[in-house]
């Protein structure tokens, strides 16, 4: 699927959904659970059997990055899957808490 | 990217919470925000505007119209309600056709103008209540504008500055924990809506979780009682509303504030005494100073809790001196001391302060971007860093003086006739001179007129500054002019100086 920044991802084998913050428009294979994620109003594939290793959750709120910084999703809802570009876990992108300043 | 986007997961982790109101349960929850947004998109939409503008001091139908817009994907434009009527005529005919909410007390200044149609916050309120809320409609697209701000124009007409969805949302991601405020926290919102600090607090706290109260209108008194009654934890002011508070607090010892956690404040250079005095009284809240511009969706540096304990309680006069700094910038962006050229200065040099960033916009309606090709915006603030990374702005590029061929930053002056126990308030300002080709004038306020002598003032200043940096005359006002929003307006203090020397 081509994604961009503002594109939506729903998971095939869990309740997570996420929105790319960042990314550069081309083709990508983004996973939740080894599992291709689908267009929100697609529907999910018959039968996806997600991968163990995939399988640590997510988190609401929490943003994702692949290790080259190329793409950024952050996840609006959470589920038991992770996310992944190709074989590779995305991580969550570590944000050092701002102090209220508005 | 939208800001509906962050509402929405507002709504759906902590939709019960109360999003705007009073503690006692009054307002309007995280949900109900959601289902009115959607409603009043519909609304906004029907009246075939193109941009929702707001005419009104803070009230419920703010953050409705205010993420209305987003969802309906009309920018948002909030609108000086202090201006003179025949100025907020000319901004509405700038956006129209536009839908303005608005009072019954501001409604008569565009009533009847073609292009514009009515409807006050407690209308809007009822449009809201009843019927369906639409399904998810809004665009992602990032480009799609969310706010246009008038600036405040202390120099020329107002331009707009547009913000477009991707750099509010990058600034809120960037710089806020989602739902990272426990349920009891509370936020009070005393800046005007058509200020970006009050549109930013607007967003950051839906996307923390973190209750709004709203004070309409600035009131040393109100502010303190609205604190107690609400148990607000969080709060932002500009330097005016802090050195009032400090002045209240200190004219009545009974008044006891223990809520508040955190006091930001931004939006022009805060005195030094004010911060020391505000400190001393409020020694359990954690102060945090906020560095930004409209074109930079507010906050690029922030000078935090930490650092205002460690300079109030240092003997080093250096360490001490980062009480005045803006603090560091956001780890979200970069930002850059530049001279004349573009080039980057040594470190404790002045130059141009420079920041490059996803939540820069930099750009006006009709004039573009005003970037350069490798996206650094030039905010014409003057500024340096220090060798602890500390950024000190000096103000306005233009407003700095040049005698004798030095560049004189006015704030370097103000803050030494601050530190003078006769004087409550000074601006330093350069006038035509054909010797030196400006000259320093410090204007200032005393708190004892009687005793003000201008030589015992200049002798103060020679003690504290270079000799070419000190006042060539002090000059006695009643008050110094300040914008609505608590900018100094240094140029109307020169215009007079050079009329009247």
């Amino acid at each position: 699927m081509e994604i961009r920044a503002g594109s939506r991802l729903k998971s095939s084998v869990c309740q997570t959904e996420v929105i790319a913050v960042k990314a550069p428009g081309t083709e990508m294979d983004i996973r939740c659970g080894g599992v291709p994620m689908v267009d929100p109003t697609g529907s999910i594939p018959d039968d996806p059997s997600p991968l163990d290793a995939a399988m640590n959750g997510t988190q609401m709120g929490k943003r994702y990055v692949d290790a080259d910084d190329t793409i950024e999703l952050l996840c609006t809802k959470p589920g038991e899957g992770s996310l992944g570009l190709g074989d590779a876990l995305l991580t969550i992108k570590e944000s050092k808490p701002l102090p209220a300043s508005d | 990217m939208n800001l509906m986007m962050l509402l929405e997961m507002a709504s759906s982790a902590f939709g019960e919470r109360v999003a705007f109101g009073s503690k006692d349960g009054s307002g309007i929850t995280y949900q109900e925000l959601y289902e009115r947004a959607g409603k009043a998109s519909q609304y906004f939409k029907e009246t075939n505007a193109e941009h929702v503008s707001f005419l009104a001091e803070s009230n419920l139908g703010l953050p409705i119209s205010l993420f209305g817009s987003s969802w309906a994907g009309l920018p948002f434009v909030p609108l000086n309600y202090r201006l003179a009527a025949d100025e907020v005529q000319a901004l509405a005919d700038r956006i129209s056709p536009t839908v303005t909410v608005t009072n019954n007390d501001l409604s008569s200044i565009v009533q009847g103008k073609e292009g514009v149609s009515l409807v006050t916050g407690d209308q809007l309120i009822d449009i809201t209540t009843a019927g369906a809320t639409p399904d998810p409609s809004w665009n992602m697209d990032p480009e799609e504008i969310a706010i246009l701000l008038f600036t405040s124009g202390t120099t020329g007409a107002p331009k707009a500055a547009v913000l477009r969805q991707s750099h509010l949302v990058s600034y809120i991601l960037g710089s806020v924990e989602f739902m990272g405020a426990a349920d009891n926290e509370a936020s009070l919102v005393s800046v005007p809506p058509y200020h970006v600090a009050g549109i930013a607090a607007m967003c950051s706290s839906v996307y923390s979780g973190r209750r709004i109260v709203q004070l309409p209108t600035f009131d040393p008194e109100d502010w303190i009682n609205l604190v107690i009654k609400e148990e607000i934890t969080h709060a932002m002011v500009v330097p005016t509303m802090l050195a009032r508070i400090v002045e209240y607090l200190d004219n009545d010892s009974s008044v006891k504030i223990t809520s508040l956690r955190a006091l930001s404040y931004g939006g022009g250079k805060m005195p030094r005494p004010v911060i020391e005095r505000a400190l001393t009284l409020l020694p359990d809240t954690n102060f945090v100073n906020a560095y930004g511009l409209t074109e930079t969706s507010s906050t690029i540096s922030v000078l935090g809790p930490d650092d205002h304990r460690e300079a109030f309680q240092s003997s080093d006069e250096r360490v001490r001196q980062r009480l005045s700094s803006a603090g560091k910038p956001l780890p979200s962006l970069e930002v850059s001391i530049r001279n004349d050229e573009g080039i980057e200065v040594p470190i404790g040099e002045s130059g141009e302060i420079w920041v490059r960033g996803e939540q820069v916009s930099g750009e006006y309606l009709g004039q573009g971007k005003k970037l350069t090709a490798d996206g650094w915006f030039p905010t014409n603030d003057g500024g340096s860093i220090d060798d602890g990374g500390y950024l000190f702005v000096e103000g306005r590029i233009d407003d700095i003086i040049i005698r004798g061929g030095e560049n004189i930053s006015p704030g370097e002056i103000e803050e030494v006739l601050l530190d003078h126990p006769n004087i409550r308030d000074a601006a330093a300002v350069g006038v035509p001179d054909e010797e030196w080709g400006e000259v320093i004038i410090a204007v200032v306020v005393s708190r004892d007129p009687e005793s003000f002598s201008e030589s015992t003032i200049k002798d103060f200043t020679k003690e504290h500054l270079r000799s070419s940096r000190t006042p060539d005359k002090v000059i006695q006002v009643d008050e110094l002019p300040y914008n609505e929003t608590g900018k100094l307006l240094r140029r109307v203090i020169k215009a007079e100086m050079v009329k009247e020397l």
